[in-house]
This record gives C-alpha cells, structure tokens and sequence, in this order.
C-alpha cells in the first residue's frame, strides 16, 4: 500500500464496544480482532475519504509524535488488516 | 484448582437438521432430528440475548440448511437486535431473490456458501441434489449483486481434492473475498464415509503447494484459509481453540454443546436451553467443565511444550478411533492411540477404487 491509498472498512466490517469485555472489536467474517488504544484511534479516522498520509499527520498531531514514527506503523497496521481482509482500500 | 473461564465469542446455532442436500461428509449426527423437535422462533430470540450479555459477538446460523427454516429472516433480525454480528451458512437451496433482499433487510452481515463441487456433474453427485449447482450459481450472483460479504466454503476430499485450482478460480469469479478450503474431518457422517473420502498424501501435499501458491498471488484480493486434514499431521489441532474456552454450539432442539459432536461421547452430561440459562450452561455445566481447560489432560500431555497450544486434541476423534474420549488425540504423534490411526490410514489409502457413499438422509 502507499500513503495515497484510501483505506475503508468494507460492508460486513464493523468496529463496536464489547459491553461484556470492556474493550473495542472489530467484527469481521470468521474474524474477531480487540483493538488496542492505536488500533481504535486509527479505525476511527478511515472515514473512505483519508488517504494513509492524512490519517498519518493527523496522528502525529494530537498524539504529538513525530511523523517518521507514526507513519509506519500505520501502514504496517492497515496492510495487515487488508492482507485478512478486514480493511479495503482504493486508490485516490 | 480452579480454571479461568473466560465468557464465549462465538456460537453457532444449528437452528434445524432439515436439508435438501444428502452431503456424505455432513457434520450433523446420524441421528437427525426431526422438525417437530426444532425450537420457536421466540425461544431462539431469547437465546440470542442470552448470548450476547453472556459475551458472545459472532453467530452463526448452521443447519441443516438454515433456509428450510420459515422464519429465517425473523432470527436474523432477532440476532441483529441482540447486537451480534450474524453469518448465514448455507449451501443456497431455499434462498431466492426475495428472501435474500429480505435478509439484506434484516441486517444480515455475512454469507458463507457451502460449494459441493466445481462442476454441475460433480456438486449435484455430492450434494445428492440434482439442479442444485445451477440453484447455488444464481443464488451466488443474487448474493454478489446485494453485496453480501461472501465466503466460500468448499470441503474438500479424495473426489475433488485435485480440483481445487478451479475450486479457487470458482472463489474469485463468484466475487468471494474469502474462501475456506476444509479438508473433511470425521465426524458425523463423514465418519461413515472416511473410506470414500480420504485424500491420498500425494494429493495433500499438492493441495498444500496450491494453497500457499494462491495464498501468496491472491494477497489483498482473496483471503485463503485452510484447514488442513488431520490425519496426515503430526500433531493434533486444538479443537474448538479449547474446550469450552471460545466456543458453543446449540443444536435444532436446545441442546448446549462444546463443540458438533459431542454428543457422541457417551458419558456426557448436556443441558438444554429450555431448562437452565445459557450462563450456567457455559459456567457451570458438566459437559463443558469435563474437557475445560489442562487439569484433566494425561501425563504425556502435561509434560509437553505443545499443552497449551493443542490442549490434548479433540475429545470427539479420541472418542472415535481410540474409544476413550479422555486420550490423547491419535493424530499426536508422540501418543499410544496414533498406531491405531496409521492403521486405518493404510488400510483406507489403498490403490484401490473408493467405496461407494452413504448419502446422508
Ligand atoms: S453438509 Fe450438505 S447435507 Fe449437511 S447440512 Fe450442509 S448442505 Fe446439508
Ligand atoms: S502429547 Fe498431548 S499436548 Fe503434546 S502434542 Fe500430543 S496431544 Fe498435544
């Protein structure tokens, strides 16, 4: 994937609160992934208009990290999710 | 001591045996029961909320062939008001263009379909159905023009084990994002059938090399799981991710299972969902506490670095093959039990024609 992908949950993807386990999911096919405190906050922000890049600085921002940290790992994080067919993402 | 029981994530609801097909690897029971013996609508709604204060988040509706239930699209919105994210597993049979657009209404969030073969000769041959290939090829393209999320499920076995390139090519026309590629396991009927539908190794190790050729080209456009067949590994799956640890089942009539067929260890005690609650079943039942956990394992198993990875195997192929359902599973190889195994593998594997199948009826 490249930072101008725009990444997006496909239908039949879903995040939600686990009322009984007090932690954030995402629901797949076959799929059940808790989502750590990164995990929620870049799911949140794949509104299928961001691109990787946008997503990336806007967390560099309120997270106040340096960009060169954040955005790999946002990658890696979503290319993961795409490889299990969790995330789709088109091109912009 | 005591274990951790940790609440369940998934439960799948056999919400009837009734099936048009006659699958000879059918993992229901060889006893099947009959409609009268089926659960109300109402009493499957309640156990769906149930279900989901007990922690379960993925439901899957199995049959059977769910779709011979009238009130399909009832449950699904029962289950979407649970809050639960709800997969209909279906060969297709009973499904048209009206009840799918019904389904999409209700929330449905996926669709698994059972394929039986690639071509109409072979499908309508296993599934004991005739016309029942072109059936599921229209309900797949009314499935893809909705845009249900779609699964393949394609068991897998001696006949069509080395049709699985096409079976996956199949996957991809059918606009499938995900194909699970089953080789048979043995239980219910398919413990009749193991004869007639046990793969060859050569034929294995070529379903391997596919599988991870495919898995590789088709990355970010198909996603492959594979399970593979048992007999032919070393060591044993972890049934059910442990039992009682993940997982449960209820069949058309209520009853509460740790896994499909558990039923067929004899010394087991089952509650059903008539009379007791979902939460003292999975807490506090027998039948779930018999195999929970590591306690209960045998000295080879406590003494091995693979304890809590495989958790001793599955109880029901111990039970099958060895007869005691509290043995090791005999696919390890390090156990007593595998002999037993390689000698019915031999015996089965010969360069003979297969035997015929017992349909399932
Ligand atoms: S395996 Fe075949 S016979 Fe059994 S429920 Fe599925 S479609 Fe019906
Ligand atoms: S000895 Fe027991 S725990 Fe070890 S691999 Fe065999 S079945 Fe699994």
């Amino acid at each position: 994937m490249t930072q101008d992908d725009v990444p997006y949950l496909p239908r039949g993807v879903r995040t939600r609160f686990d009322t009984v386990r007090k932690v954030d999911v995402l629901l797949g096919p076959e799929r059940v992934l808790v989502l750590d405190q990164v995990g929620t906050a870049v799911l949140g922000r794949l509104d299928g208009k961001a691109n990787l890049a946008q997503i990336s600085t806007d967390l560099a921002e309120v997270y106040d990290a340096p960009l060169e940290v954040i955005a790999p790992d946002v990658i890696a994080f979503v290319e993961d999710l795409r490889d299990r067919g969790m995330v789709h993402a088109r091109p912009r | 001591m005591l274990v951790r029981v940790d609440p369940p994530m998934a439960m799948l609801a056999e919400l009837t045996h009734r099936c048009p097909l006659a699958c000879p690897y059918c993992s229901n029971p060889t006893e099947l029961l009959a409609k009268e013996a089926e659960l109300s609508t109402e009493t499957w709604a309640d156990v769906f909320q149930q279900a989901a204060k007990l922690g379960v988040l993925q439901l899957h509706l199995s049959g059977g062939e769910p779709a011979s239930r009238r009130d399909l699209v009832e449950l699904v919105i029962a289950a979407r008001e649970a809050g639960l994210y709800t997969n209909l597993i279906t060969s297709g049979i009973g499904l048209n263009e009206r009840r799918l657009h019904d389904l999409d209404d209700a929330g449905l969030d996926h669709v698994q379909l059972s394929l039986q073969g690639v071509t109409a000769e072979m499908a309508d041959r296993i599934g004991g159905y005739n016309g029942g290939f072109d059936r599921k090829m229209h309900v797949a393209e009314i499935i893809s023009d909705i845009g249900f999320p779609l699964t393949l499920n394609a068991v897998m076995h001696r006949e069509n084990l080395d049709d699985l390139p096409a079976t996956i090519d199949m996957a991809r026309r059918l606009g499938a994002r995900r194909i699970e590629v089953a080789c048979v396991q043995f239980q219910g009927w398919a413990l009749i059938n193991r004869a007639a539908l046990q793969p060859s190794r050569a034929q294995v190790d070529a379903a391997k090399e596919t599988v991870a050729r495919a898995i590789e080209t088709l990355k970010g456009h198909l996603v492959i799981d594979f399970v593979p067949p048992d007999y032919y590994s070393d060591f044993p799956k972890a049934c059910m991710n442990g039992w009682g640890s993940t997982g449960l089942n209820v069949t058309p009539n209520g009853t509460v299972l740790p896994c499909h067929a558990a039923e067929t260890i004899p010394h087991l005690q089952f509650d059903t969902v008539t009379e007791r609650t979902l939460e003292e079943i999975w807490y506090e039942g027998d039948a779930f506490n018999a195999y929970r956990g590591t306690d209960w394992l045998p000295e080879l198993c406590q003494s091995c670095d693979r304890r809590d990875i495989d958790f001793g195997g599955c109880r029901c192929q111990a039970m099958a093959v060895l007869g005691d359902a509290g043995a090791p599973d005999p696919v390890c190889r390090k156990s007593g039990g595998r002999a037993a195994l390689d000698a019915l593998l031999k015996e089965e594997t010969k360069e003979v024609a297969a035997p015929d199948f017992v349909f399932r009826r």
